[in-house]
C-alpha cells in the first residue's frame, strides 16, 4: 500500500534519531504546528470531544426516552427547536437527536480506537516477533498474513456480525483483528532492519531474553510508525462501523451510532425530515475529515524528507 | 350420493363472456369491464422486496415467487377479488358423502406450448411435491392437506405413485384424503398444487424455469429473467380466457430498499410500491387516490418464553398478562405504523374468513384502565422499585421491528419500572435462537396458510413446530383437534382465543395492514383479498 | 520475471485452498442453516432437503466433495436457496455486470483522481488546492449509501433525466448513477494520494536540476515527475479494484444491478453456502491476481525493483 514506503522512511528516520536523542520528537511537534490545516482538524476534533463530554449536560432528554406527545408527527412538529428542548429535533419515532448524536459520536469514535487499539498491538507484535525471530517462523508467519490477505474482509465482518452479532465491542475486536495485517508488514520490515543494529546486538550479547528485547528495544524504536498508522486506522473503521449500522448489524439499541443515525436519515430525505440525516453527517464528516487531516498532518511531521 | 358445488362465479363469468361476444364490435379492446377506458400501454409494473428463490411452483417458498407463479401457472382454483374461491383449470369439483374423496372437473385448457392440461399433469405435479427427491420445503403442504399416504410418502415409506390421487380420465382429477378437512378446496389455489409440465422439467431438469425453456399453463409466459433485477412476463396466448386478459405485459423489480422503492414509485417507474412505516398519512394527505391501506391475514405478537429455559417471571400469569395490558397498541398502530393496522387483542386477526371474535375484556378498557391493572398485577406477583423485573427482548434485525421494540420498552420502563434489554439479531440466527427457547421474550409474526383461524391457532398447540415459546394447554390441543372434525369449528376457535386472552402465552401487538402505493391508473386491484392473492389476469391499466 | 509470476501463481493454489477449508468451516460454524425458516419444518422434510444437498453427511465428506466437484469439473454446485440456479450460473450472469460498472467506475476515479491530485499539487496551497484537498476528504468519508438515495432524488425523481434502478445490459443511462456513487471515495482517495506524491517528487533532487536546467514546467512534470507519482497510486490501485468489487453491495441495493455483491451479502445472510463459498473463492483470486499485478505494475515503474 502507499503507505508502505513513506512508513519504512518514518521508521528509520526514527531508529537512526532515536539514538541520538529525543529531540526528533519535538523537532516533528513543532513541523506538526505549522502545519495549519492539521492544527485546525485538532481543534475541530477537540470540539468534537468536548460536545460529546459536556453535551450531555444541557440534554433535557435522554438518548432513549420517546416524546409521546410529538412522536405521531415527526415531520410536521419535531424539527430542531430549542424551547422543547429538541436542539436537533427528533427521530422517526419521535426520540431525542440530540442526546442520540452525542451518544453515537462517543459510541463512533469509542469504536474507532478499540478497534484501532487492537489491531496496532497485533500488528506490532506479529511483525516484531516475525522481523526478529527470523528464518523459517518469519517464513512460515508472513505466509499466513498473505494467505489472511486474499480473504476478502466483507466476508470476514459478515461472519463476524453473525458470531458476535450480540456483543458490540468484541464485534469491533473482531474487526481489529482483521485489519492489523498491513500493520504487520510495515513492522517486520523494519524489524529486520533493526535487529542488526548495535544496541539490539549489545542486548543479545548481554544475554537479555528474545521477549524483552522485542518488548523493550524493538516496538519502542517502532513508535513513530503506530501513532502515524493508527491515527489513519481510526477513521477507517469508523467507516467500515457505518457500514455495519447500514446493513443493521450494529450496535443494539437504545444505544445507537453515528454509521445507525446516518443510514437512517438517509432512509427518511424525502420524507420532509432532513434534520434526521443532516446532524448526524455533520458530526461524522467533522469527525473523519479532521482524522484524515491529522493523520496525514502526523505523517507528513514525522517524514524528514517532507519538511 | 354426491353433492354438487357449481361456482357460481363460473356462471357469471360464463355470462360476460356471452355478453362480450353480443355486444360486438362495441366492446371493443378499450374497455374494461366495469366501463373504464383502456390505456393503449398495457404494461402492470411492481415492486418486489426480494429475488424470488424460484418459479417452480413446487419448489416455490416465499412472496415473491408465488406472486409472480400466480400468473404464470393455474392450478384447480382461484381466488377472486374478495379471497372467494374461483374455478381455476377445474371448471367445478364434488366431494363425496364421508369428505374423503374430491373430484375435480377440468377445462379444456392448454400449456403455452399448445399442449392440453390434463389431470395427469396434476398427479404429476402433486407427487413430485411430496417426492422426498424433489426435497420440497412445501412437502409440508401436501401433508397438510391430509391426502391419503401423504406422510409415508414424504418419510419415503412409499413410493410417490402411491399418493392418494389419480387421474379417472384426462378430464377427471380425484384426490383421497385420510381425514375430513373442511378447508381442502381453498387449498387447492395454492402454488404448490399448481400443474407441472413432465416432458419440459424431464427435459431440462432444474433449468427447466428458465425464459427459454419453461411451459406454462397461467394467463402469462416468463418472457426475462434477470435474477436480483426484474422478471417479465407477457400474455400467453395460449391461455383458455385469453380473451379476457387485458394486461399485456407485467414486470416486478427487485428493489431491497423501501425508501428508494418509494423516489421511484414518485418518479413513475412503478405500478405499485409497499409503504415505509409511518408515511401512510403523509402521503395519503399529498396522494389521496394512490395511497391504499387494507387489512391483512397476518399476525404480529412476542411471545413468551415459558418452557424450562425461560425466566421464572413469566410463569407467572400475572407478570404476562400486566406486559399485555401496559401496551399502548395504538400509541403502535397510529404513531409508529400509522398505516391503518389494527390494534390486536387476540391472536386470529378479525379479517379471517368468519372467525367469531370473543369478548377480551382488555379490548374494552381504556389504556388508562389497562395500565393501572397492569400496575397492580405486577405488584401483585411481586415486583416493584426495590425488585424491577428485568429481560431481554429478541427481534430480528429491521427499523420496523425495532421501532416496535423500542416504543414497547420504553411502555414498560415508564409506566412499569421493567427493564427490556433489547437484542437483535441477523434473521437466520434469530429464528435458530428462538427454535432452542434463547430466549426470554420473542418476536413473532404469521401469516395465515389459507383463510381460516386453524392456522393461526394451531401455532399455540403443544405439538406445533412453530410454538417457540412452548405454550402448553391441554384443553387448547384438545379444542383444536375437535375444530378439525367439528361441523362449527368457529365455536372452539372462540374459546380457544379466551383462553389465550386469560392465560396471556404471547402478546398479541397488531394485525398486518397491506399498506401500498397503487398508481390510480391500476384497475381492480383486489384490495379485499386479505392473503393477497392476486391475479394480473383480473386487472386492466386504464387511461389517464 | 516470469519465474516471479509462476512463484506467485503456485503460491496461489495452497492461499485458495486454505481460504476454502477456513470459509468452510466458518460458515458452518454459524448459527442456522440454509434450510431455517420462520415455519419450523417437519423433521422428516428436512431430512429430505439435508439428504439432496449432501448436508446430512460429516462435514470432512461434503468439504471433500466440494473440493472435488471444483478442482475436477470447475462446479461449485447448486445453490441452496435459488433453487433453479447454480452458482455458476449466478457467478456468470451477475459478475460481468459487477465487472462492467466496477471498471468503468475505476477508469472515472483514477483518470479524475489523478488529475485533481496533480492540479493540487502544482497550484498547492492556492484556493484550488484547499478545495481539492477538501472535497476529497469529504468525498472520502462520505457513505455510498448516503449518495446513492440522494442521486436518485435528483437525477431521476426531480430531473427525470435518469432510471432509478435496473440494468438493461449496461445501457449508459443505467450506468451513470452506479458509476458515480461507487468511484467518488476511490476518486478521493486516488487524488490524496496523487497530490501527496506529487509534491514530494516535486522537491526531490532530481526535479530541481531539471528546473535549473531551465525545461519548461510542464515537460518537468510529464516527462519526469509523472512516472516516481504514479508509483504509490498504483500500489494502492489493486486493492481498490477489488474493493471496488466487494464495495458493491451498496450499488446493487439502490440500484437493483444484479450484480455479484447483493447476491454475497444475500448468501451469507441466507446461509447460502454454496453461493457463498463461490463468491468468496472468487474475491479471493481476484484479491491475488490484482496484488499480482500490481506488483508487476510497481516493478515496471521502479528500476530498483528486479524480481
Amino acid at each position: 500500500m502507499t503507505q508502505e514506503t513513506r512508513m519504512d522512511r518514518i521508521a528509520e528516520h526514527l531508529t537512526d534519531t532515536e539514538v541520538k536523542g529525543r529531540s526528533l520528537w519535538l523537532d516533528a511537534a513543532r513541523r506538526f504546528r505549522r502545519n495549519k490545516a492539521a492544527v485546525g482538524a485538532v481543534i475541530a476534533l477537540l470540539l468534537v470531544i468536548a460536545f460529546v463530554l459536556i453535551g450531555p449536560a444541557f440534554a433535557r432528554w435522554s438518548n432513549e426516552e420517546i416524546d409521546w406527545t410529538l412522536m405521531g408527527d415527526v415531520a410536521g412538529q419535531g424539527m430542531p427547536n430549542v424551547e422543547n428542548g429538541h436542539f436537533f429535533g427528533l427521530d422517526e419515532l419521535g426520540r431525542d437527536l440530540y442526546a442520540r448524536v452525542i451518544q453515537a459520536t462517543g459510541t463512533s469514535l469509542v469504536v474507532g480506537v478499540i478497534g484501532a487499539f487492537v489491531s496496532v498491538v497485533i500488528g506490532t507484535l506479529y511483525g516484531a516477533v516475525a522481523g526478529f525471530v527470523g528464518g523459517r517462523t518469519d517464513n512460515l508467519m508472513m505466509r499466513a498474513v498473505d494467505i489472511l490477505l486474499a480473504v476478502p474482509s466483507m466476508f470476514v465482518i459478515i461472519l463476524l456480525l453473525v458470531m458476535f452479532g450480540r456483543s458490540f465491542y468484541m464485534l469491533f475486536v473482531g474487526i481489529g483483528l482483521v485489519s492489523w495485517l498491513e500493520m504487520s508488514r510495515i513492522v517486520r520490515g523494519q524489524t529486520l532492519s533493526l535487529r542488526h543494529r548495535e544496541f539490539i546486538e549489545a542486548a543479545r550479547a548481554a544475554g537479555v531474553g528474545t521477549t524483552t528485547i522485542i518488548l523493550r528495544h524493538i516496538v519502542p524504536n517502532l513508535l513513530g510508525v503506530v501513532v502515524v498508522y493508527a491515527s489513519l486506522l481510526v477513521p477507517q473503521i469508523i467507516l467500515t462501523e457505518s457500514f455495519i449500522s447500514f446493513l443493521g448489524l450494529g450496535v443494539q439499541e437504545p444505544a445507537t451510532s453515528l454509521g445507525a443515525l446516518i443510514s437512517a436519515g438517509a432512509a427518511t430525505i424525502t420524507y420532509g425530515t432532513v434534520w434526521q440525516l443532516a446532524f448526524p453527517l455533520v458530526f461524522f464528516l467533522v469527525t473523519i475529515v479532521s482524522m484524515f487531516f491529522i493523520g496525514d498532518g502526523l505523517r507528513d511531521a514525522l517524514d524528514p524528507k517532507d519538511r | 350420493m354426491t353433492a354438487r358445488i357449481q361456482s357460481l362465479s363460473a356462471v357469471l363469468l360464463a355470462s360476460t363472456v356471452l355478453a362480450g361476444a353480443i355486444a360486438g364490435p362495441l366492446a371493443a379492446q378499450g374497455t374494461a369491464p366495469n366501463g373504464d377506458k383502456l390505456a393503449d400501454d398495457q404494461t402492470l409494473t411492481i415492486r418486489m422486496l426480494d429475488e424470488q428463490s424460484s418459479l417452480d411452483p413446487q419448489l416455490i417458498e416465499d412472496v415473491s415467487g408465488s406472486d409472480i407463479a400466480r400468473q404464470l401457472f393455474e392450478g384447480l382454483t382461484n381466488q377472486d377479488a374478495d379471497g372467494k374461491l374461483t374455478p381455476g383449470v377445474a371448471e367445478s369439483w364434488d366431494v363425496s358423502e364421508d369428505k374423503l374423496t374430491y373430484t375435480f372437473h377440468l377445462r379444456d385448457a392448454k400449456w403455452s406450448n399448445g399442449d392440453p392440461v390434463t389431470a395427469d399433469d396434476f398427479v404429476y405435479a402433486w407427487q413430485r411435491a411430496a417426492d422426498p427427491a424433489t426435497a420440497s420445503e412445501y412437502q409440508w403442504f401436501i401433508g397438510l392437506m391430509s391426502i391419503k399416504n401423504a406422510d409415508a410418502v414424504i418419510k419415503g415409506e412409499m413410493k410417490p405413485s402411491e399418493l392418494g390421487i389419480r387421474a379417472v380420465d384426462p378430464k377427471t382429477f380425484e384426490v383421497t384424503l385420510s381425514s375430513p378437512i373442511p378447508y381442502f378446496p381453498q387449498m387447492t389455489s395454492h402454488t404448490t398444487t399448481y400443474p407441472a409440465p413432465k416432458k419440459v422439467i424431464e427435459e431440462f431438469g432444474e433449468q427447466w424455469t428458465a425464459p427459454e425453456h419453461i411451459v406454462s399453463n397461467g394467463a402469462y409466459k416468463l418472457s426475462e429473467h434477470v435474477p436480483n433485477e426484474r422478471t417479465v412476463a407477457v400474455k400467453n396466448e395460449n391461455y383458455w380466457d385469453a380473451a379476457n386478459v387485458k394486461i399485456e405485459k407485467f414486470v416486478t423489480l427487485v428493489i431491497n430498499d423501501e425508501s428508494q422503492a418509494l423516489t421511484r414509485f414518485q418518479s413513475g417507474e412503478l405500478d405499485r410500491t409497499e409503504m415505509p412505516a409511518g408515511q401512510f398519512p403523509r402521503m395519503q394527505k399529498e396522494h389521496p387516490e394512490e395511497a391504499v391501506s387494507f387489512p391483512r391475514l397476518c399476525n404480529y405478537y412476542y411471545t413468551f418464553n415459558v418452557s424450562d429455559s425461560g425466566p421464572e417471571a413469566f410463569k407467572d400469569v400475572k407478570v404476562r398478562q400486566a406486559l399485555s395490558l401496559a401496551i399502548d397498541r395504538d400509541i403502535i398502530t397510529k404513531n409508529v405504523l400509522a398505516g391503518g393496522q389494527p390494534p390486536a387483542y387476540t391472536f386470529t386477526p378479525a379479517a379471517t374468513a368468519n372467525f367469531v371474535m370473543p369478548d377480551v375484556e382488555a379490548a374494552k378498557m381504556t389504556q388508562a384502565e389497562r395500565d393501572a391493572k397492569a400496575k397492580e398485577l405486577l405488584t401483585e406477583a411481586g415486583y416493584g422499585p426495590d425488585n424491577p423485573l428485568k429481560f431481554d427482548m429478541l427481534y430480528n434485525t429491521s427499523e420496523d421491528h425495532q421501532k416496535i421494540a423500542v416504543a414497547m420498552s420504553q411502555m414498560w420502563k415508564q409506566k412499569l419500572g421493567v427493564q427490556a434489554t433489547l437484542a437483535n439479531q441477523e434473521w437466520k440466527t434469530f429464528l435458530d435462537t428462538r427454535s432452542q427457547q434463547a430466549f426470554d421474550m420473542a418476536r413473532g409474526a404469521w401469516c395465515g396458510d389459507y383463510n381460516e383461524a386453524s392456522t393461526f391457532l394451531d401455532l399455540l398447540t403443544t405439538s406445533s413446530g412453530s410454538n417457540d415459546g412452548k405454550y402448553s394447554n391441554p384443553e387448547v390441543d384438545k379444542l383444536m383437534l375437535d375444530a378439525r372434525t367439528a361441523a362449527d369449528p368457529q365455536a372452539d376457535y372462540t374459546k380457544v382465543e379466551e383462553i389465550i386472552a386469560d392465560e396471556m402465552p404471547v402478546i398479541p401487538v397488531y394485525h398486518y395492514a397491506g399498506v401500498y402505493m397503487l398508481d390510480t391508473d391500476v384497475g381492480n386491484w383486489p384490495v379485499n383479498n386479505v392473503e393477497q392473492n392476486w391475479y394480473v389476469k383480473d386487472m386492466w391499466k386504464k387511461a389517464e | 520475471m516470469l519465474n516471479y509470476i509462476l512463484r506467485r501463481l503456485l503460491i496461489a493454489i495452497p492461499t485458495l485452498l486454505v481460504l476454502i477449508v477456513v470459509c468452510f468451516l466458518l460458515m458452518h460454524a454459524a448459527p442456522g442453516s440454509p434450510f431455517t425458516s420462520e415455519r419450523a419444518l417437519p423433521p422428516q422434510v428436512l431430512a429430505n432437503i439435508e439428504a439432496r444437498y449432501g448436508l446430512d453427511k460429516p462435514l470432512v465428506f461434503q468439504m471433500w466433495d466440494y473440493l472435488v466437484n471444483v478442482v475436477t469439473r470447475f462446479d461449485f454446485g447448486p445453490s441452496f436457496v435459488y433453487r433453479d440456479r447454480t452458482v455458476n450460473g449466478i457467478i456468470s450472469q451477475g459478475f460481468p455486470v459487477t465487472l462492467t460498472y466496477g471498471t468503468l467506475s475505476f477508469i472515472v476515479a483514477v483518470i479524475v483522481g489523478v488529475s485533481l491530485g496533480v492540479a493540487a499539487a502544482l497550484r498547492q496551497n492556492t484556493w484550488l488546492d484547499y478545495l481539492a484537498v477538501g472535497t476529497s476528504f469529504s468525498a472520502q468519508a462520505l457513505p455510498n449509501f448516503v449518495m446513492a438515495p440522494i442521486l436518485v432524488i435528483i437525477f431521476t425523481w426531480k430531473l427525470g433525466w435518469l432510471p432509478g434502478g435496473g440494468w438493461n445490459g449496461g445501457a449508459w443511462p443505467y450506468l451513470v448513477m452506479p458509476v458515480i456513487a461507487l468511484s467518488t471515495s476511490f476518486m478521493a482517495s486516488i487524488a490524496r494520494i496523487t497530490r501527496s506524491s506529487m509534491l514530494e517528487v516535486l522537491n526531490a533532487n532530481f526535479i530541481r536540476t531539471a528546473r535549473a536546467k531551465g525545461l519548461p514546467a510542464r515537460t518537468v512534470v510529464w516527462r519526469h515527475a509523472m512516472k516516481p507519482t504514479m508509483m504509490p497510486v498504483v500500489s494502492y490501485l489493486g486493492p481498490a479494484f477489488v474493493g471496488m468489487i466487494t464495495g458493491s453491495v451498496v450499488i446493487d441495493m439502490y440500484f437493483s444491478t444484479g450484480g455479484i455483491g447483493l447476491f454475497y451479502v444475500n448468501s451469507a445472510l441466507n446461509r447460502d453456502y454454496s453461493v457463498m463459498l463461490g463468491l468468496t473463492i472468487l474475491y479471493g483470486a481476484l484479491t491475488i491476481v490484482f496484488n499480482l499485478i500490481t506488483d508487476i505494475a510497481y516493478a515496471w515503474l521502479d528500476p530498483k525493483i528486479r524480481y
